[in-house]
């Protein structure tokens, strides 16, 4: 089970990348996973929660947007859905020459941040 | 309130930045590597110590990177053959990252090395996302597996630019369906070269260094459909969520992010020890 280090690097990759001016916290993780990506989106979700332990991230929501696969041959111009297991060699013409569409996405689409909380002074206690 | 920041970046983007990178370093100074993917039991390491064997007596520089999760065995195996080889203890990962691979090779690949053949941990699964900056990825099959091995890890398979079956020797005790087996792989990786090995018997002999040594000298290597770009077309029927406030047409570029994968940050190397030519450290 891969999905631990897929979940660690969407940690990393969101804590290193630039924040909106006035950003807290990550609300949400929009992630695009196609079906020929090789990860498991129930095992994905469960790892990045204990990834996101103790981060920017944490208690932050995963929103995995799944991608069908789709194919497509080349001399027949014909488009499929590839199906699980995936049919990539054309099924009208047998041909090897076919291009993939979509499907392999592993991909980070979108990150929300929670609104830094105003800055009140804090009364001091004792 | 929500701040929206569109990333669109790859979730592999590091590890495919590293094994780039570490691709162009092992190219500049002559040195073509090979992963070799299989379930555990496959015959990778006895196929290896063959192939290593052949690549000395002829005097071919190579060298092998071993990754299991616990025991030196595979290295001292391999090292019978009288090549530099180094054990990788991955402590339970299931799979080679390429930072961690650049980290093992640090240092210790001879300088002179042609071919590199990398042992991925035995697992189907997980290595097939992380590219390792190999030029040439092998996926392995003994014929004990059953012919629809291909359909049942499509991902490991239909990355694969050479597969192998072995144990060949023992083809009809097991009633091996070549044809069948040939047929699911075509399904999933239309074209791939398939060749036939048994290590005990020699067939195939030599096939994995020389193809090998074709690709590191520039003969084309075969482009699995996987990992062929092509323009992304949003279907009607693809069934993809559209998010509200977020215009489309804006390109999305899938497909930079091909067969791989990225980061390696766990991994402390806590033990290098040499005995032999066998090397061997945590990742």
């Amino acid at each position: 089970m891969h999905e631990m280090s897929i979940a660690l690097a969407v940690v990393e990759q969101v804590e290193s990348a630039d924040r909106p001016a006035g950003a807290g916290t990550v609300n949400s993780v929009r992630l695009q996973v196609g079906e020929l990506a090789g990860v498991v989106p129930d095992a994905l979700a469960f790892s990045f929660e204990l990834a996101c332990a103790g981060t920017v991230l944490e208690g932050a929501e995963l929103i995995t947007e799944p991608v069908p696969a789709r194919a497509r041959c080349g001399p027949c111009a014909q488009t499929w859905p590839v199906g699980m297991p995936p049919q990539l060699s054309c099924p009208g013409c047998g041909g090897a020459t076919t291009e993939l569409l979509s499907g392999r996405e592993l991909q980070i689409v979108r990150v929300c941040w929670n609104d830094a909380p105003a800055h009140v002074p804090i009364p001091e206690e004792r | 309130m929500c701040r929206v920041v569109d990333l669109q970046q790859a979730v592999l983007a590091k590890n495919d930045a590293c094994a780039h990178t570490l691709r162009e370093d092992l190219a500049a100074r002559g040195t073509a590597v090979v992963n070799l993917l299989s379930s555990p039991g496959s015959g990778k390491t006895a196929l290896l110590e063959r192939e290593l064997t052949l690549a000395r007596s002829r005097d071919i520089p190579v060298a092998a990177l071993t990754a299991d999760l616990a025991t030196e065995n595979d290295a001292v195996r391999l090292a019978r053959s009288g090549v530099p080889v180094k054990q990788v203890l991955t402590d339970g990962l299931c799979h080679l990252e390429a930072e961690m691979l650049g980290g093992h090779l640090h240092g210790w690949l001879p300088a002179d090395t042609r071919l590199l053949f990398i042992e991925n941990v035995g697992n189907l699964v997980c290595p097939a996302s992380y590219d390792l900056g190999e030029t040439l990825r092998i996926v392995l099959a003994s014929v004990t597996e059953g012919e629809d091995k291909p359909l049942k890890y499509p991902t490991a398979f239909g990355l694969a630019h050479l597969v192998v079956v072995t144990k060949t020797d023992i083809a009809e005790a097991v009633a091996f369906d070549e044809a069948e087996f040939r047929a699911n792989v075509e399904r999933i990786n239309p074209g791939v070269e398939v060749v036939l090995t048994s290590a005990r018997r020699g067939e195939g002999d030599g096939v994995l260094v020389d193809r090998a040594l074709a690709a590191r000298d520039g003969a084309p290597v075969h482009i699995p459909v996987m990992t062929r770009k092509s323009h992304h077309v949003h279907d009607a029927d693809d069934g993809q969520p559209r998010d509200e406030g977020h215009p489309h047409g804006e390109g999305h570029s899938h497909h930079r992010d091909h067969t791989h994968a990225p980061r390696a940050q766990d991994g402390g190397p806590a033990r290098t020890s040499d005995s032999g030519t066998v090397a061997s450290s945590r990742s």
